[in-house]
């Protein structure tokens, strides 16, 4: 199906402007360039566990949703919206709902690998019809700026910080996106918010889907990476350019990559832009920059091998 | 025709659920609640509701998953037991703070450490400041009548606060009872049909769930409100009751007093243990014991007034709970509460703390008797001899 943006931007807009993320915040482009592929004849019901997402879309008395919208805990958005999603069920089972309604959840890389992995886990094996998508800023950036599941080797963050006897975090991250493949869901997909039309295209098969799909889409934190503001996108694309962050889906088991960088970038092209990682870049580092590398050499020819492309 | 059988607990909470047939049961097995979730699922299975299961990985995903359906409005029930309720306990605040009338069964279990899968009300005595309304039942049957009475009090107007119904693990839950069960079309007018405020599942109103209130400053304004329905609950659950005992025969109210008419002093208690206690009033009326009993089935709202009212007549009280507030010198957790009610109060009985039962050590006879003893003492020299009890403790191999 052809894909123009000029189509997408007349599409519902489900997240009003005038929200209180920050300038520069990718979540917010992940959520726009995700529920802008939404079909067009459904009601939304959003999910978000606690976190950035939620404290500044949803202040009382104000709201910035025109979708309805519920938050109840941070551990447990994927079980929240898994009630909902019975409760729709039930309610056509029963004769008593006539509109057709899609449920997502979007939570940030706290709530989605780590504590609310468990709830999310229990959801994707009930086969709920939900698109889950976890925005990915690499730590738990709402309370400033703790590691996370998500945060890599070698990065600073306030409960990883880097010091004589510490390069920062000392341990990697773990793939989610793989782990959610392993549930077997029809559809799981990783994405970053420099591809419109490949995180549209996603979204659009995510929604067509009668089950869980997930997408983990790489959303950077200003704030918390410690780069320029303007700078989001950019970054976005370095970490696909890197393979860092590679662009794939499991579609019904099938691994594809959906995008290949036409020439493999260094990390250090990725590490030197954040603050993050700037202590890496000391003589008495020397090395760990390599080990990074390894790192995501190692699972970039994994996911080929997944792929069929090795 | 009503129908009377003979049901284990469970099954009386099982039956209610099938006649209250409710949109969606989110629940998590644990012992000795299993048997509810067990039961129904198999009627889910056989069609005989039309209630959708969830089957959570956990009590916390349960109750999480039991707010999301009942905002998306519908009526939803759940039922768990000690490490499960405990497990809630975060969702349990948020379920009332969102005023979502809830239903759960929880069937009273000891909380760990030790593990100890036996009854006694630690679990629900946890969540007591929790928001929730609580009923205390003292066998199948009051199981049965209060699990229906819930829905109507959760979903009134004036209240709109999720409903526990308390009854003992083991004692209740696996112990066969007469239980008469009403009319299935009966029971259906009796709860009637729901109808949700703000519902997620209103296309044409989307709604905003669980707001953030950090930089206007609603939240005591939220938690007032609360209370208020708090506050409303009694004449709701009040109305409720007679109306139930005019279908049923079987009214309720705040608490029952048995022999309080002339009574010197009186044992005040929670759940099965009243039947026992009963039998022993019965027992010490016959040698002249100017004892009476209340059996408490409201613990949340705390009826205040009317148990000072009750009680104001007799010398001594003694108050048995199953469960300790670990507050050093103050006692179970119904002894301070009732104490507390009686400050105000220009006539005090003398009051002591009975802890029984924890862990489902047995209540029998002679430690009621014994405390009876006790109280009658008190009545007649007007003086306390320990305030803190704990009957049938083995003093030999604490520490």
């Amino acid at each position: 199906m052809a894909l123009k943006l000029k189509d997408l931007t007349k599409n519902k807009e489900w997240l009003t402007g005038g929200h209180r993320m920050c300038a520069g915040c990718g979540a917010p482009t992940a959520v726009r360039q995700i529920l802008l592929a939404a079909p067009q004849d459904t009601n939304l019901v959003v999910c978000n566990p606690t976190g950035c997402m939620e404290v500044s879309t949803t202040i009382y008395p104000y709201t910035s949703w025109r979708a309805s919208y519920i938050h109840s805990a941070f551990e447990n958005a994927a079980a929240t919206i898994s009630g909902v999603e019975t409760a729709y069920n039930a309610l056509k089972k029963r004769g008593k709902l006539e509109d057709d309604f899609h449920f997502v959840a979007f939570g940030g890389d706290g709530g989605t690998y780590d504590i609310g992995f468990q709830s999310l886990s229990g959801a994707l094996e009930r086969g709920h019809r939900m698109l889950y998508v976890c925005y990915n800023n690499e730590a738990y950036m709402n309370t400033g700026i703790q590691r996370s599941g998500a945060t890599p080797y070698g990065a600073w963050s306030t409960t990883s910080p880097f010091g004589s006897e510490s390069i920062g975090k000392v341990q990697n991250r773990k793939d989610l996106t793989a782990i959610v493949a392993a549930h077997n869901i029809p559809y799981a997909a990783q994405a970053s918010i420099h591809n419109w039309r490949d995180v549209a295209r996603k979204a659009q098969k995510s929604f067509a889907v009668n089950g869980p799909s997930f997408i983990n889409i790489m959303a950077p934190c200003h704030r918390g990476w410690r780069y320029p503001m303007e700078k989001t996108i950019e970054l976005a694309k370095l970490s696909f350019e890197t393979c860092i962050w590679p662009l794939y889906e499991v579609e019904e088991g099938q691994w594809k990559l959906t995008a290949k960088p036409r020439e493999k970038k260094p990390v250090e092209e990725f590490l030197k832009t954040q603050g993050r990682f700037r202590h890496l870049f000391t003589p008495e580092n020397k090395g760990q920059i390599q080990i990074i590398q390894d790192f995501v050499d190692r699972e970039w020819e994994t996911l080929l091998k997944r792929c069929g492309e090795a | 025709m009503p129908r009377t059988v003979a049901a284990i607990g469970t099954d009386a909470v099982a039956e209610a659920m099938r006649q209250i047939n409710p949109d969606v049961v989110p629940a998590y097995p644990i012992t000795p609640q299993t048997a509810i979730v067990e039961t129904f699922s198999q009627m889910v299975a056989d069609g005989r509701v039309e209630s959708l299961l969830i089957n959570a990985e956990s009590e916390h995903s349960a109750m999480s998953a039991a707010i999301g359906a009942a905002a998306a409005g519908t009526r939803v029930m759940t039922a768990t037991s000690s490490q499960g309720l405990a497990l809630m306990w975060e969702m349990l605040y948020i379920a009332s703070g969102l005023r979502l009338p809830i239903i759960l069964a929880n069937v009273n279990r000891s909380l760990s450490a030790p593990i100890n899968i036996h009854c006694d009300h630690s679990d629900s005595m946890g969540a007591r400041d929790s928001g929730w309304i609580q009923l205390f039942s003292e066998n199948g049957q009051e199981a049965y009548d209060n699990t229906l009475q819930a829905v109507r009090i959760a979903e009134h107007p004036d209240v709109k606060l999720p409903v526990m119904v308390l009854l003992d693990g083991f004692i209740i839950s696996h112990s066969i009872d007469r239980v008469d069960f009403l009319e299935d079309d009966k029971v259906q007018k009796f709860v009637g049909s729901y109808t949700p405020e703000y519902p997620l599942l209103d296309a044409k109103n989307p709604v905003t769930w669980g707001a953030f209130d950090g930089l206007y400053g609603h939240y005591f304004e939220f938690k007032r409100a609360q209370q208020q329905g708090m506050l409303n609950a009694p004449a709701v659950i009040k109305k409720v009751g007679e109306e139930y005992g005019q279908m049923s025969g079987r009214p309720y109210g705040f608490f029952e007093e048995y022999h309080m008419e002339d009574a010197e002093f009186a044992v005040v208690a929670l759940g099965s243990a009243t039947g026992t206690i009963r039998e022993a009033v019965d027992i010490a009326r016959c040698a002249d014991m100017k004892v009476g009993m209340i059996k408490l089935r409201m613990f949340r709202p705390f009826p205040a007034e009317e148990l000072v009212k009750a009680l104001s007549g007799v010398k001594a009280v003694g108050i048995f709970d199953r469960s300790d507030t670990f507050s050093g010198t103050l006692g179970g957790p119904v002894f301070v509460e009732t104490r507390s009610a009686f400050y105000e109060s220009p006539v005090k009985p003398l009051m002591s703390s009975y802890i029984y039962g924890l862990g489902g050590r047995d209540l029998s006879f002679d430690l009621i008797e014994k405390a009876f003893a006790e109280l009658e003492e008190t009545a007649r020299t007007g003086k306390v001899k320990e305030r803190i009890n704990y009957l049938g403790l083995r003093e030999g191999e604490v520490e």
